[in-house]
């Protein structure tokens, strides 16, 4: 019995392998960031259905690891969060490759609460303050608001682990580069920020606009104390006008041609760019989906 | 194999080496192999885990980082020898005149002048300091700024929530291995073992997500306090995690103890009480100190469970309510996303070589306590 099982095995594998051999026409290697290989996964899914001929094979491993696949050229396209820096760009150079940048589309940080906090806005300088190293704000009642069932007013910060792009991101755009406090919830995954908020009435956390859900809240974001606020969409993700939100990328080794052209257009055609809205993430310009 | 060994059988009737000669010798080949694998692969661990982790201790010397590019483009150094010196990238010199002369080399003493400082007091590359890995509070590996390698509070946490649960776990395992090993007889004490071992096989992501999500909520409501992920909630979950090992050992050293002994104090007028607490328990006081140790290793070396219920928060404890983070919960957050060969990746290694001495440290004295109670 148990020979037939595997005999039934290795023969659906090589069948299998057989037939991904042969359906290969062209292969797209694309490789990257961690943050854009949902997505990329997605779009290569749906583009087996508008080109049966190519396949495109989609690998994560952080924007670094799209770059080096970049670089020493075992990547059509490289997938990244952050632009690509002065060195990778003069290896790649070396190499002979001159890397193109695509935005693809953006990715909005929203700033979550707890449902019964009555706070509606807050600055991009309280954030820093609350969050960066030496800052002052560790209460509620600092920001003029009294959190039912929060006991101690006391801030819990809900933060990402250290190597993660939106850790590195937030610190960019609210912190300046500086460093974050200790004492946060460093949490692993950026459905777990909304999770332990959800649950949790003295937290504040940082994740993607795609991981809102009906029991967190978000903050409107202004640039300066006083100014006026800006809530994370779609919309204001892709007008520039909200101010936590990055843009997503994809390198090619060069001026696109052919299947590898004709993939990118597609990912920036309207159907490419219902795919990242349904993933969450902010499309490059503001397009109807059904 | 059994082709072989059957025509050789055939051939030399008269000698002893028939089948079962040869079945003999590869089954003893076979336990040897196992036997020496597991000592072999500790060794082999061993060795990974320190070539990896000396690179982090020992490094020290100059060289172009990637910090370093930033400063020389925040002053104003021209792109075209920006580009030149990125041929230096990663290459490594001993002192800080080597590095300047390099640079010197390839775009020009009079042109490397202005970032004379900036080369020499910035491109020093020591991030391993004995003092501050070992009494710093702040572990901030992805700093922009300056990276900090202290793993004081991570030693705090993983003791803090280890302490906590044992604080739990000992009370709970001993007297339930009391309780199976003298009172319990026949088919409840069958029933009571084989319930302790299902304990033992619950998964740690699932004590985890007891955690994360039952204990969070009813800390926060019981207690009053803002967060419910914290050394109590760790503690809890790792209590339950550590009793059932515990008790599984606790009770093999209970039975260890000659039933003579218990006779002859029954014989003196002793009731059961008497004779647990004043013969049992001190005949067998060596096997439950190993118990008690093989549970402190147990939570020490527990990752998934600690990651997900103390917060992963980086905190120097002052009561039970606040969060901490564990060595094992770092090293498991933060490796799978750090670039090999990197300093972060290089420390996560060195803090591993500090959990695997201090689990040896814990795991050796209890063997050592095991095998004093054998020579009595």
């Amino acid at each position: 019995m148990r020979k037939y099982a595997v005999i039934l095995w290795a023969a659906g594998f090589l069948g299998l392998s057989s037939t991904a051999g042969f359906a290969a026409g062209t292969v797209i290697e694309n490789k990257g960031s961690d943050t854009l290989v949902n997505v990329a996964q997605s779009w290569a899914e749906a583009y087996q259905k508008v080109a049966p001929h190519v396949s495109v094979a989609v690998s994560g491993g952080g924007s670094g690891t799209g770059f080096a696949a970049l670089i020493n050229g075992t990547a059509d396209i490289a997938n990244a969060s952050r632009k690509i820096k002065r060195i990778e760009k003069n290896q790649a150079n070396a190499n002979g490759h001159e890397p193109v940048e695509f935005i693809v589309g953006y990715d909005a940080l929203a700033v979550y609460v707890h449902k019964q906090n009555p706070l509606k806005a807050i600055s991009l300088e309280k954030l820093a303050a609350i969050y960066g190293e030496g800052g002052k704000i560790g209460r509620w009642d600092q920001l003029g608001v009294n959190v039912p069932g929060c006991s101690g007013q006391e801030i819990i910060r809900v933060s990402r682990q250290n190597n993660s792009g939106t850790y590195a991101y937030f610190r960019e755009a609210v912190m300046d580069k500086m460093d974050y406090k200790s004492g946060s919830m460093d949490m692993h995954g950026s459905k777990d920020v909304t999770d332990l908020v959800e649950k949790t009435p003295c937290s504040i956390g940082y994740s993607g606009l795609a991981y809102a859900t009906d029991h967190v809240k978000m903050l409107c974001i202004a640039e300066k104390e006083g100014g006026s606020c800006v809530t994370p969409s779609e919309t204001t993700a892709a007008d520039k006008t909200y101010p936590i939100a990055r843009p997503l990328f994809m390198y090619t080794k060069g001026v696109p041609t052919g299947e590898v052209k004709k993939y990118l257009d597609w990912i920036l055609s309207d159907e490419g760019q219902c795919i990242i809205k349904k993933k969450g993430y902010a499309p490059v310009r503001p397009v109807t989906c059904e | 194999m059994g082709q072989a060994d059957s025509t050789s059988a055939t051939c030399n009737t008269d000698d002893r080496r028939n089948l079962a000669w040869f079945i003999d010798k590869a089954v003893q080949v076979l336990v040897f192999i196992a036997g020496i694998s597991a000592i072999v692969f500790i060794i082999g661990i061993f060795v990974f885990i320190t070539k990896e982790g000396v690179g982090f201790i020992l490094k020290s010397n100059y060289a172009l980082s990637e910090s370093v590019f930033n400063l020389l483009e925040d002053q104003k150094m021209p792109e075209d020898q920006l580009d030149a010196i990125t041929v230096l990238e990663g290459k490594k010199f001993s002192t800080a005149e080597d590095l300047l002369k390099a640079v010197e080399g390839i775009i020009g003493v009079e042109a490397a002048g202005p970032y004379k400082e900036v080369l020499i007091e910035k491109s020093h590359d020591q991030p391993f300091h004995v003092k501050s890995f070992f009494t710093s509070p702040k572990w901030a590996p992805t700093s922009e700024i300056k990276p900090v390698y202290g793993t004081l509070a991570l030693m705090v946490g993983t003791a803090s929530v280890t302490g906590l649960a044992m604080l739990i776990a000992i009370p709970f395992s001993l007297g339930a291995a009391i309780y199976i090993g003298e009172f319990a007889t026949g088919r409840k004490r069958e029933f009571l073992k084989i319930l302790v071992e299902l304990l033992a096989a619950i998964p740690s992501v699932v004590w985890g997500f007891v955690g994360l999500s039952m204990l969070n909520p009813l800390i926060i409501k019981l207690f009053n306090v803002p967060i419910g992920l914290n050394v109590l909630n760790a503690g809890v979950i790792l209590g339950l995690m550590a009793a059932p090992i515990m008790t599984t050992i606790a009770e093999d050293a209970l039975k260890a103890v000659p039933d003579r002994y218990r006779e002859a104090a029954e014989a003196m007028g002793a009731t059961r009480w008497q004779i647990i607490f004043k013969v049992v328990v001190p005949a067998a006081r060596h096997g439950l100190v190993a118990a008690v140790l093989l549970g402190v290793g147990r939570g020490f070396g527990e990752t998934m469970a600690v990651l997900m219920a103390t917060g992963h928060s980086i905190n120097l404890p002052t009561s039970i309510f606040d969060s901490v983070r564990a060595m094992t919960a770092t090293i498991a957050a933060e490796l799978g996303e750090a670039a090999v060969g990197s300093d972060h990746y290089r420390a996560l290694f060195t803090l591993g070589i500090l959990l695997f001495l201090i689990t040896f440290m814990i795991n050796l004295s209890a063997d050592l306590i095991l095998r004093g109670v054998r020579k009595e």
